[in-house]
């Protein structure tokens, strides 16, 4: 029937096109229910309410004198807060900045006009140890700050690194003061 | 797999050519689901439902193994670790009760999968071993199920985990010992909650391995179908994909919906509102009642009420295991040559009561442990080892069968009125 | 060897299934089983609707944030909420701020250790802390109550077969014992130290009426609270701490099912597209 296979072959290639259209359109929307699922699967690893509610933390600093220093801990880490004298100050704003590894002025390191209060994380910027120096009677290193025992690394008053393997400063996180005696850190 | 019109591998692409060479993965999942697997044409519905448990099993391996991301297995925490999980972690909520309402959608999808085998004679020759594999899996999930309850360490979960393991305790001379061995203590403490979690985390991949010899095992004969009647030739059947893989697609749709009603609309409706109570040794709740998909089980158990040489708690325990272990034996209990319950009247209509049996003994699982629930499985417990033990073997002696179609494509053509209008693999009727 | 072994063991289980059941209608027959009073005169929970029921039901959250107060001034004397946190109380509709002195200003404060001598001691509560049991433990808890324990109230609403409707009718549920049951079960007057309370599972609570009656709170958004309004105010409450998650539910129930429902019909479409030179 020759008419018939004429029909055939016209309607041959226009047909599987339409044909595939479906199965296409099955296969996608099944497609990007798969990608969507994975959403929550992986969100569900980043962190949970409640460790992200302890993201911050409040510091009170009224007891804390001229020359001390205290550790609290900041995101289950140890954080220092230190009171700087005068003499610590100015023998921080002495060093030449460029001959710092990481060149960072004290003035960069602390809010305009407090810069007795110095904010920093207690994690050496080497391999994570914490360093000596905010307690009473610790060794505060070749150059006053801080010093680390793992591996000799030597910060300065401003917090700076200056000798030995860390690459750069104690970090200073995000913090505000939300009165004269209260930190608010993170 | 001794279909010779099967479909043969043949790959084009040079990649593909390369790793058939080095690791023949491809080839074997070709084989396995692909166009390599002719199937019967005439299956129904009945027959989606293995691939949908093995998406069950899916999806409670990856919502188990976050959820084990969160979850605390100490006596002190594992309560407050679930609520923390439900509160707390980025759409822990979501996975928490998909992970519990897809263990309920498992056992679902898995007594439709075994009624199916039950009706259609999928358990007789050459297809034992499939049937055996498939109760191996059933008992697995049953332990897994089991272990996974306790773990939120609800009072449900704590005076479940007492009520069985304190069976074990029945069994005479060694059951104490027995109990205390499996427990780590006198009663469920915290060494039973993270011993049953080291488990419950195991068993699915243990579950996982004998699914893979379960499907081996259907491939060496292929599926059986509606009708009972062997594969005759390529006009029976059609390659697994795209045909059973379409139809695979839709039946998981179906699955998800479902799924997807429960889990969001009604995330509690299948549980007991006890386990949201934490664990206390010191009072029991009103009603101790396992999951829905115990229930059948727990009513044959409490059945026995009177001590007959043995005490009624051992009779009990023996005719719960009994329950499940007489269905290996089903292959042998039941040799009538005829496999589909289409063509045996008499078994179809004792099937079904066996159905209804079973609900009404779930139902009454569920229930308190009073009258008139008690005399209600006593008499359900009775027919259903009178089911299997001694109607299955007469009918299967003395039943006279209807006469079976002479191969699956006469039959799909019975069923058209003769007609192969657009099916150019049918042979024309005779 | 199995038909003969089977049939065997089947008649066995069978034969002394039927024994119990004999044995079971024959203690049944002489000594039938008595009502007791908590079968006769306990009552299901009323039928109340709240705003969440239903896949479409969301919170009111002036609603909670009454029931919140009426949990602040009557039940936290006496129950934890111990699952809850205070910064969870912005999904009431409070702002950071609000919540910071809501938890600051709590009654019962946080327990933390003395910096100076290691003692056990106080501290005001900030955002991130859980709300504070009102006692340091159960012992505490059953010496302040009579030896009875006010449970955590976190998760009663799950807890409890129809939890919300369960709470309402227990708080407005408290009357006088019915003349009724003392005629019926002389036994079962309810003792002093315990209440009257059909709702309760064995009828006897060991809590007296917490809402006793009209204006015991007053409500900053002028709502009138009568024991009702207080009772459907702190369950609906109680129904947010067991399902903070409710409302999040539901939406992305909706989505998906509306997705899926897409999604199945499409595949559909193609199964029968694929089948459709095949007879089967």
């Amino acid at each position: 029937m020759a008419t018939l296979e004429e029909i055939a072959a016209e309607t041959g290639s226009e047909g599987v096109r339409r044909r595939d259209f479906i199965n296409i359109a099955a296969v996608s929307f099944a497609g990007v229910g798969a990608a969507t699922i994975v959403l929550p699967l992986v969100n569900q690893m980043n962190p949970s309410a409640d460790v992200l509610a302890q993201a911050s933390t409040e510091v009170d600093i009224s007891a804390i004198q001229p020359g001390q220093a205290i550790k609290t801990i900041f995101r289950k880490q140890p954080l220092f807060v230190r009171h700087l004298t005068p003499a610590e100050i100015a023998s921080a704003d002495a060093v030449p900045v460029d001959s710092l590894r990481d060149p960072q002025t004290l003035e960069e390191r602390t809010k305009a006009g407090k810069t007795q209060w110095l904010i920093t994380m207690g994690v050496c910027t080497h391999l994570g140890c914490v360093p000596l120096g905010a307690a009473e009677g610790e060794n505060r290193g070749e150059f006053g700050g801080y010093f680390c025992p793992c591996h000799g690394s030597s910060y300065d008053t401003a917090a700076r690194i200056r000798k030995g393997p860390a690459p750069k400063n104690l970090e200073v996180p995000e913090y505000s003061f939300t009165s004269d005696t209260v930190v608010q850190v993170g | 797999m001794s279909f010779p019109w099967a479909e043969q591998y043949a790959p084009k692409h040079p990649f593909m050519r390369y790793m058939d060479e080095k690791l023949p993965l491809p080839r074997l999942v070709f084989n396995a689901i692909g166009g390599g697997y002719p199937v019967p044409r005439n299956l129904n519905y009945f027959w989606n439902f293995g691939v949908l448990a093995g998406a069950a099993l899916m999806i409670q391996i990856i919502t188990g193994i976050v959820l084990a991301m969160h979850f605390a297995a100490n006596g002190a925490i594992a309560f407050d670790s679930v609520e923390h999980i439900m509160r707390d972690v980025n759409s822990g909520w979501l996975i928490r009760y998909a992970h519990a309402n897809g263990a309920s959608m498992f056992f679902i999808v898995v007594y439709l999968h075994i009624f199916r085998g039950l009706f259609y004679g999928s358990y007789k020759a050459p297809r034992e071993m499939v049937w055996l594999l498939g109760l191996v899996i059933f008992l697995l999930m049953m332990a897994t199920a089991f272990m996974g309850y306790v773990l939120p360490w609800g009072q449900m979960s704590f005076w479940g985990a007492k009520v069985i393991t304190g069976l074990f305790g029945a069994i005479p001379l060694v059951g104490e010992p027995i109990q205390h061995w499996l427990l780590g203590g006198f009663a469920p403490d915290n060494a039973a909650l993270n011993r049953f979690f080291s488990l419950h985390y195991l068993l699915p991949f243990v579950i996982l391995g004998v699914i893979i010899l379960h499907i081996w095992a259907l491939h060496i004969p292929g599926s059986s179908n509606p009708t009972g009647v062997d594969v005759k030739g390529p006009q029976d059947t059609v390659p697994f994909h795209p045909y059973y893989t379409a139809k695979d697609g839709m039946g998981l749709g179906v699955f998800l919906i479902v799924f997807s009603i429960l889990l969001f609309f009604a995330p509690n409706y299948l549980g007991h509102a006890d386990n949201y109570i934490p664990a206390n040794p010191l009072s029991t709740p009103a009603h101790i009642v396992p999951e829905w998909y115990f229930w059948p089980f727990y009513a044959i158990l409490r059945a026995f009420t009177v001590d007959f040489i043995l005490p009624a708690k051992l009779w009990g325990v023996l005719a719960m295991f009994a329950s499940i272990l007489l269905l290996f034996f089903l292959p042998w209990l039941d040799n009538s040559p005829v496999r589909s319950g289409n063509y045996r009247p008499v078994f179809k209509k004792f099937f079904w009561v066996l159905v209804i049996d079973v609900l009404i003994l779930g139902y009454c699982g569920g229930a308190p442990a009073e009258e008139p629930y008690v005399m209600i499985s006593q008499l359900a417990a009775a027919y259903y080892f009178a089911h299997f033990l001694i109607i299955i073997p007469i009918i299967a002696r003395i039943e006279r069968p209807l006469p079976l179609p002479n191969s699956i494509t006469e039959s799909v053509l019975a069923k058209h009125g003769g007609s192969t209008s657009g099916d150019t693999t049918l042979a024309p009727a005779e | 060897m199995v038909r003969i072994l089977g049939p065997i063991v089947g008649l066995g289980f069978v034969g002394v299934l039927l024994w119990s059941l004999m044995w079971g209608a024959i203690s049944y027959v002489q000594e039938p089983p008595v009502p007791t009073a908590e079968h006769e005169f306990h009552l299901h929970p009323k039928d109340v609707a709240f705003s969440f029921d239903g896949p479409f039901g969301k919170y009111d959250k002036a609603q909670l944030q009454r029931g919140l107060q009426v949990y602040k001034e009557v039940c936290s004397a006496c129950h934890s909420l111990r699952l809850v946190s205070f910064r969870d109380f912005t999904d009431l509709g409070y702002s950071e701020g609000q919540v910071k002195t809501l938890a600051a200003e709590w009654t019962t404060e946080t327990p933390s250790i003395n910096p100076e001598t290691g003692e056990p001691a106080t501290r005001k509560s900030v955002a991130s802390d859980k709300i504070p049991s009102p006692f340091a433990n159960e012992v505490a808890a059953r010496a302040a109550n009579n030896g009875a324990l006010p449970p955590d109230l976190s998760l009663m609403t799950k807890a409890r077969h129809n939890g919300p409707a369960y709470v309402h009718s227990l708080l407005t549920g408290f009357q006088d014992q019915p003349a009724k049951m003392l005629k019926e079960f002389p036994d079962s007057k309810t003792p002093e130290s315990l209440h009257f309370n059909p709702y309760f599972a064995n009828l006897n609570i060991a809590m007296a009426p917490p809402l006793t009656g009209e204006g015991q709170v007053s409500y900053g958004d002028g709502t009138k609270p009568t024991v009702d309004q207080m009772a459907t105010d702190v369950s609906a409450f109680l129904a947010w701490t067991a399902e903070p998650k409710l409302e999040n539910r539901h939406r992305t129930g909706i989505a998906v099912l509306i997705f899926l429902l897409f999604a199945t019909a499409f595949a559909y479409l193609a199964y029968q597209n694929i089948w459709r030179d095949k007879k089967h």
